[in-house]
């Protein structure tokens, strides 16, 4: 005999339409994704070791616990929930679409019994006018009713929102959906970083797994700019970028200034202000040098990192410097740099030269020169995240779903009405799948309606 | 006036309002128990015309956005999307005892914001200036504000049910007569989380989309993103344990106590204790 195989089989189908099941990989997944939040995930392995030993690295990594959230036991807790959301759905889906699609037009007494609401209701004349009464009330107050004649009495079935019982199946669908749409943006996209000098162009990313992608197109970085509160906070990171096929501006894509919440697409590939930087070329300086004793002053302009002569035999190279001091320095803006003045004969003197409003600031520095920076070019370089993500339409059609089925399976119930109507009396049968509650009182306010008309 | 005056006002009313229900609990009367929703409405009133003024000033400070951007503003909102749940519900099911075990919610949050939390108004980094901001924070906030009425409710079924198996005489009189009877409550707890699970779903996928636009990706697994995501599961266990036998009533209490908790701890604790990219609380 093969039932043990067969109850091997059946155990197993039963495990999977489980509702158990359901809950306790729900709490399960809640519980295991707190692990991810507690150690930080994709981090080098030295600053692990840093906090913690080396044989408790190496289990954790064994266990997976710094990809988590991609680890094998974690895709195979979302591939078990993925499994027990289809099968309970095979499972009782046909259940569900019979009570859709074959309802119950005719009310017995024992259906009768099973309804929580019920109502006689005399009326006078003959059965079949009090049916066509009460099949043009149906129609008006309620819904167009299926009449069925039994042994001379008439059996009426009318309903509303029949479909809204799909709406559970519409939930579980769109989380498989979303899935779906995440499995094609792993396999046939990507996730990149560039760094564009301003002035200067890419066609290739180097994407997180470290492979690179050539664009087909190239992107270069016209101008970067970045802009401050009063208070010092930052207030607009932008980017003005423009694509280029074979060398060439394209019509549209020149220029696009792109901000934080604000990215340029093309071809599928978007690109999103993410960072910045003082590019390797590094700014240009315009410092006036005005001797305190003659008052003679010089403009020279100096690239950063160059050492260039002053009058009188002293050197000047500037380390770094900043169109906006704000967020280093408290109470003072405009143009800073870090300069290393060298007197003649003497040692190298490192201080901050500020704007023509800080005078006195100035002249604290520089033995016989005071220095001042009268303006900077500044050349940074943007750093944009590069994306391309096919299944995100794909995401996003299931998170549609997933909204629309919510709504139908809470707030839109499937309300039934039945009537036997005999020779001066009709009894009625109601029942609703949310909110019994409420369906009552709706229901008596129909039999008022009744009376009354 | 400012902003900070009305929130005050808005403080002491809901203290009040919490006072009176308590007051219904103990003297069973009808006109007290009424007189504590009208007290929150009216504490409710304050803390609009608070937060509305409070925008306000931060266009006469040159750099309006909505009042949404910080740990003080949050909280505040939090608490007035606390009351608005349960005005809501009050008036639709008229279980007044309710008040006193979720205005107190909403008191903790105004005094603690009023009390301790920094309240300049400050001008929006990059990061913040898009209208998914506001998208994404309601959302979240008016499904968190449905959960703490959901976990209230659920403190008075595990109390209620306690004395009850305690011996049901301890039920017949006292504080506990004006509680509605457990069915109710499991009911009441039920349909607060059905307010709230869409809520919190609209704003995963808000904050999810707002990623994917604003960085390319509309999940990374950051701390804050992970925690989300553990409360719509606990909550999604929550409304599968309902339809089971043998996890109705007790079970679905403290598995809606355990979501609040989870909630306060993905709005707050995530923050506090850990990293990551959302920026309220730093
Ligand atoms: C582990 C996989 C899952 C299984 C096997 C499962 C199964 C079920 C079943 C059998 C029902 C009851 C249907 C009925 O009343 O006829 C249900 C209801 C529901 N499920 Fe799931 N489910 C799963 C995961 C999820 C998830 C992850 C969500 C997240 C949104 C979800 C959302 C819902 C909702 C909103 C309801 C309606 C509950 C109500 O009406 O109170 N399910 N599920």
């Amino acid at each position: 005999m093969n039932t043990t195989k067969r109850g091997f089989a059946y155990q197993l189908w039963d495990f999977f339409c489980s509702l158990r099941l359901s809950i306790f990989l729900l709490i399960g997944l809640a519980l295991v994704s707190i692990i991810g939040t507690i150690i930080p995930q994709g981090n080098p392995p030295q600053e692990y070791l840093q906090t913690i030993s080396e044989t408790k690295f190496k289990l954790y990594q064994q266990l997976g616990f710094f990809d988590m959230y991609h680890s094998w036991w974690f895709i195979l807790l979302l591939y078990f929930l993925t499994l027990n959301l289809i099968c309970c759905s095979i499972k009782r889906l046909p259940r569900v679409w019979k009570i859709i699609s074959e309802p119950v037009l005719v009310m017995d007494d024992r259906f009768e019994t099973s309804l929580s609401i019920t109502r006689d209701v005399k009326m006078t004349g003959a059965a079949a006018s009090i049916k066509d009464q009460i099949v043009s009330f149906l129609k008006q107050e309620f819904a167009e009713p299926v009449v069925t004649e039994v042994n001379g009495e008439y059996h009426l079935f009318a309903q509303k929102h029949a479909w809204c019982r799909l709406g559970v199946y519409v939930v579980h669908f769109s989380i498989i959906i979303v899935f779906i749409g995440a499995i094609i943006g792993s396999f046939a996209g990507y996730k990149g970083y560039v760094n564009i000098p301003e002035g200067g162009s890419i066609s290739r990313v180097v994407t997180r797994n470290g492979k690179a992608v050539d664009l087909g197109f190239a992107v270069r970085c016209e101008k970067f700019s970045v802009a401050f509160y009063d208070t010092g906070a930052p207030k607009e990171f932008k980017s003005l970028l423009t694509v280029l096929e074979n060398g060439q501006p394209v019509a549209g894509k020149q220029n696009i200034p792109v901000i934080v919440n604000e990215p340029l697409t093309y071809k599928g590939v978007t690109f999103y202000q993410s960072s910045y930087g003082p590019s390797d070329e590094g700014a240009s300086y315009h410092i006036s040098v005005k001797n305190r004793k003659t008052g003679a002053a010089t403009q020279i302009t100096a690239r950063q990192g160059e050492r260039v002569a002053l009058p009188g035999g002293a050197f000047l190279s500037v380390m770094e410097g900043t169109a906006d001091v704000r967020p280093f320095m408290k109470d003072f803006d405009g143009p800073g740099a870090q300069v290393e003045f060298t007197p003649p004969g003497g040692q190298p003197q490192p201080f901050v030269i500020l704007g023509d409003k800080y005078q006195s600031f100035n002249e604290q520095h520089g033995g016989d020169l005071v220095l001042t920076l009268a303006s900077l070019d500044q050349k940074f370089y943007t750093g944009l995240q590069v994306a391309k993500d096919p299944g995100v339409l794909v995401v996003w059609l299931g998170c549609a779903l997933m909204v629309v089925g919510i709504c139908m399976a809470f707030f839109m119930s499937h309300k039934r009405l039945w009537a036997r109507v005999t020779d001066g009396s009709v009894t009625f049968g109601g029942s609703a799948s949310k909110n019994p509650a409420g369906f009552e009182l709706s229901f008596d306010e129909l039999m008022q309606k009744l009376n009354k008309g | 006036m400012s902003s900070s005056m009305f929130f005050n006002v808005a403080m002491v009313t809901y203290l009040v309002s919490t006072c009176i229900f308590f007051a219904f609990l103990a003297s069973r009367s009808k006109a007290v128990g009424l007189a504590g929703t009208y007290a929150a409405l009216f504490g409710f009133l304050v803390e609009t015309a608070a937060i509305g003024l409070r925008w306000k000033e931060s266009y006469d400070q040159g750099h309006g956005h909505a009042p949404l951007s910080n740990l003080f503003e949050s909280v505040v909102f939090f608490s007035w999307t606390i009351i608005l749940i349960f005005l809501i519900m009050d008036f639709k099911y008229k279980y007044r005892a309710v008040g006193a075990f979720v205005v107190p919610f909403a008191l903790f949050g105004l005094a603690w914001a009023q009390l301790s939390l920094d309240s300049g108004i400050e001008p929006l980094v990059p990061a913040l200036q898009s209208s998914w901001l506001m998208y994404h924070v309601i959302t979240c906030f008016l499904g968190y504000a449905a959960f703490a009425v959901a976990c209230g409710i659920s403190i008075m079924y595990l109390i209620r049910d306690k004395m009850e198996q305690n011996g049901g005489s301890a039920a017949a009189g006292g504080m506990l007569s004006m509680f509605p009877a457990v069915k109710v409550l499991d009911d009441l707890n039920y349909k607060a989380i059905m307010i709230g699970f869409p809520l919190l779903s609209l704003g995963i996928i808000t904050g999810a989309a707002w990623a994917n636009y604003a960085w390319g990706t509309y999940w990374s697994w950051d701390p804050k993103e992970t925690w989300s995501l553990i409360v719509w599961f606990v909550y999604a266990a929550f409304l599968h344990a309902r339809i089971t036998r043998g996890w109705v009533g007790r079970r679905a209490a403290i598995l809606s106590v355990i979501g609040f908790a989870a909630t306060i701890f993905c709005y707050l604790g995530v923050n506090l204790f850990l990293s990551g990219l959302h920026s309220y609380g730093k």
